[in-house]
């Protein structure tokens, strides 16, 4: 345990049984399942912006859920503050929720429409059994006002159709912030807003974590935001992590083909750029039959024989730069 | 541009345009006196948040509008024609043949109870009567392989196909009757950013082989100034800057522009410095008097909440609906 660490994750693996018809379980024995992690170790330092990046179906989403543990591993272990959390009880994990906290994607789902917002933003403080009544009305009113939804009063007594995409999240955060958490999992908190709205989201993301001493495991398939957001990011592949370290490392130096190809593929707004044509091969494979060896080999434009047999580890090739790639050993 | 310019040259002439939705709480005007012309082998990028009115154009330039709907004022010239005055059967033609369409989510545009040839020889019989089964085939399988399918793949169902593989399929589709236009509205928002590469890739490649003009809608504007020759950036209805992609890049002028571009991350830039637009779009059914953006503009003077600017051209081809350009030429 280093200095500072406030999360760690040691060989995450969580596998989802594929539903198999009546039939199909009378004839096969055979199960098959989804590898959504496989095998994911990574460390959160207090005070930072950790990112998990990748496109959809990399297992990013899954990583952030077996943190805050609504759904349990299929093995490996989770440290938080150098508590094991995946073999905690109900009444431990409800302490553990306190200080670990999470935003969802969309706004629109994630808060109940039959539910006033004051009482959605105080629901986490009856349910801990922190404040009720007057109390519990004030704090709410402070925290709304710390998300920028000023008067506060003019918010707490209206109905989620009733503001926009944009004040939905900062519900969101208001709520995941009022129980004073230490490490919130925010898994793509702005991909459902309007662009022009993005940055005021990011910005009081980035202001609270300040003021409140906030970590953030962010979660995202956006490279840009990425970029602008994190301290450190790991970029991860159908499953597992590729390449992973400071942002400016990875942007500027970034070793793993498939980092390499998907930086290359990312617009940038400027007509007189030229862009070069990304040079990987087909797409994703499935999760359920992924290829023995690399399992980016099939796409790599480097593909050598030595990838076919041997999956890579994650090496570290200078301080705090990983790459899971056979060329780099 | 010009509004005297009524025998129009150009392969799409778009003037005044002006489309209303009736909701039951009011009347909504979704898109207003939208101008703009499009030329052969050109890209038009459209950018514009939810509800700015995008998509409505394009479904517009179809015919497409959806009831409640209505487009009330305006026209839409196509190679000199009125499309506005279409009857019935010209419509037909003109939907798929003479200007066709890619939707945003290539999931749910294809029936998932007919194999990919199907689409093909149903679209190309109904427009082509003539043309047999087979030749459809035979055309439906040169048009897969132009988009990088196997041809062998026709005999697949939609869902054995991946997201890429199928917005490929809408493509191929799109271009099947070899139409003057083809229209874009969010291709790849539902795809990864790697297949999104590909495909905008493609779009391009093809507009080139095929000759077509290319309508690219998007709320990414990163996206349209990498591919589009000319844009419109679109406000809450209106065009709020009309220009081409360069001079856009290199001068926006538009107060809400500026803000766009202060607030999109560009990788290729180290320590940026982002800024966001304060506030939010206006509701449509309550739009503010005057600009529609004064209410979030930084430069907003007592006239912008009386009045609304018209556009006003700054330089060449270069237009503005804001008083800080109210020295240029009004439109």
């Amino acid at each position: 345990m280093s200095q500072g660490e406030i999360l760690r994750v040691e060989q995450l693996v969580k596998y989802f049984p594929v539903e198999k018809s009546f039939l199909e379980k009378l004839l096969t024995r055979s199960r098959s399942f989804v590898k959504a992690v496989d095998n994911v170790s990574f460390s959160v330092r207090r005070g930072e912006v950790f990112t998990l990046a990748g496109e959809s179906g990399c297992g990013k989403s899954t990583t952030g859920r077996l943190i805050v543990r609504l759904i349990p591993p299929t093995s490996g272990k989770v440290f938080f503050n150098n508590v094991e959390t995946t073999s905690l009880g109900t009444e431990d994990l409800r302490v553990l929720r306190r200080k670990i906290q999470m935003i969802f994607q969309d706004p629109y789902a994630s808060l109940n429409p039959r539910m006033k917002i004051g009482r959605a933003v105080g629901h986490p403080l009856e349910i801990h059994g922190l404040a009720k009544g007057e109390e519990e009305r004030k704090k709410v009113l402070d925290i709304l006002e710390r998300v920028g939804l000023t008067p506060p009063e003019q918010f707490i007594d209206l109905y989620p159709h009733q503001i926009s995409g944009g004040q939905r999240q900062r519900i969101a955060m208001a709520r995941s912030i009022i129980l004073e958490p230490e490490f919130i999992v925010a898994d793509e908190p702005v991909s459902m807003i309007d662009v022009s709205l993005r940055m005021t989201i990011i910005d009081l993301m980035l202001h609270l974590q300040k003021v409140l001493g906030l970590t953030y495991l962010f979660i995202t398939h956006d490279l840009a935001i990425a970029k602008y957001i994190s301290d450190r990011i790991a970029i991860m592949y159908l499953g597992r992590i590729a390449e992973m370290g400071e942002k400016d490392e990875i942007f500027s130096n970034p070793i793993h083909p498939y980092t390499q190809a998907l930086l290359s593929a990312i617009p940038v707004p400027n007509p007189e750029r030229r862009r070069k044509a990304t040079e990987l091969k087909g797409e994703v494979p499935s999760a359920i039959n992924i290829p023995p060896g690399c399992r980016f080999r099939s796409r790599c434009p480097y593909g050598e024989d030595g990838c076919k047999n041997v999956e890579p580890d994650l090496v570290e090739i200078k301080p705090d730069h990983f790459v899971a790639c056979h060329r780099t050993e | 541009m010009s509004k005297k310019d009524k025998a129009p040259t150009h392969l799409l002439t778009v003037d005044g345009l002006t489309v209303e939705y009736w909701a039951r709480r009011g009347k909504i005007r979704a898109v207003e006196d939208l101008s703009f012309s499009l030329e052969k082998s050109e890209t038009l990028g459209v950018v514009g948040e939810s509800g700015s009115g995008k998509s409505t154009l394009g479904l517009s330039l179809i015919r497409l509008v959806p009831y409640p709907g209505k487009i009330v004022k305006g026209n839409i010239f196509l190679e000199g024609q009125n499309i506005l005055k279409f009857k019935n059967e010209e419509i037909r033609d003109l939907r798929g043949r003479r200007i066709s369409f890619v939707f945003q989510d290539p999931m749910t545009s294809l029936n998932p109870v007919k194999k990919i040839g199907t689409h093909f020889v149903e679209l190309i019989r109904v427009h082509e009567p003539k043309i047999s089964q087979k030749e459809a085939f035979e055309r439906a399988k040169k048009l897969l392989n132009d988009v990088g399918i196997q041809p062998e793949r026709i005999n697949d169902y939609p869902h054995q196909l991946s997201g890429g593989m199928r917005q490929r399929v809408m493509i191929a589709l799109a271009l099947a009757l070899n139409p003057s236009i083809v229209i874009a509205d969010e291709p790849t928002t539902a795809l990864d950013v790697i297949v999104q590469a590909k495909i905008l890739d493609l779009l391009n490649a093809l507009r080139d082989a095929y000759g077509m003009a290319l309508i690219l809608i998007t709320h990414d504007l990163s996206i349209v100034m990498e591919r589009s020759d000319k844009l419109i950036v679109m406000y809450a209805g209106r065009v709020a800057e009309y220009a081409r992609s360069t001079d856009l890049y290199t001068n926006p002028q538009h107060p809400y522009t500026q803000g766009l571009l202060k607030s999109i991350p560009n990788i290729e830039l180290t320590d940026q410095k982002l800024e966001a637009i304060e506030g939010s779009p206006p509701d449509l059914l309550n739009p503010p008097n005057g600009c529609r953006f004064w209410p979030r503009c930084p430069y907003v003077m007592e006239k912008c909440r009386i009045k609304e600017p018209p556009l006003f051209e700054t330089g060449a081809n270069h237009y503005v609906r804001c008083y800080l350009y109210e020295g240029g030429k009004t439109k």
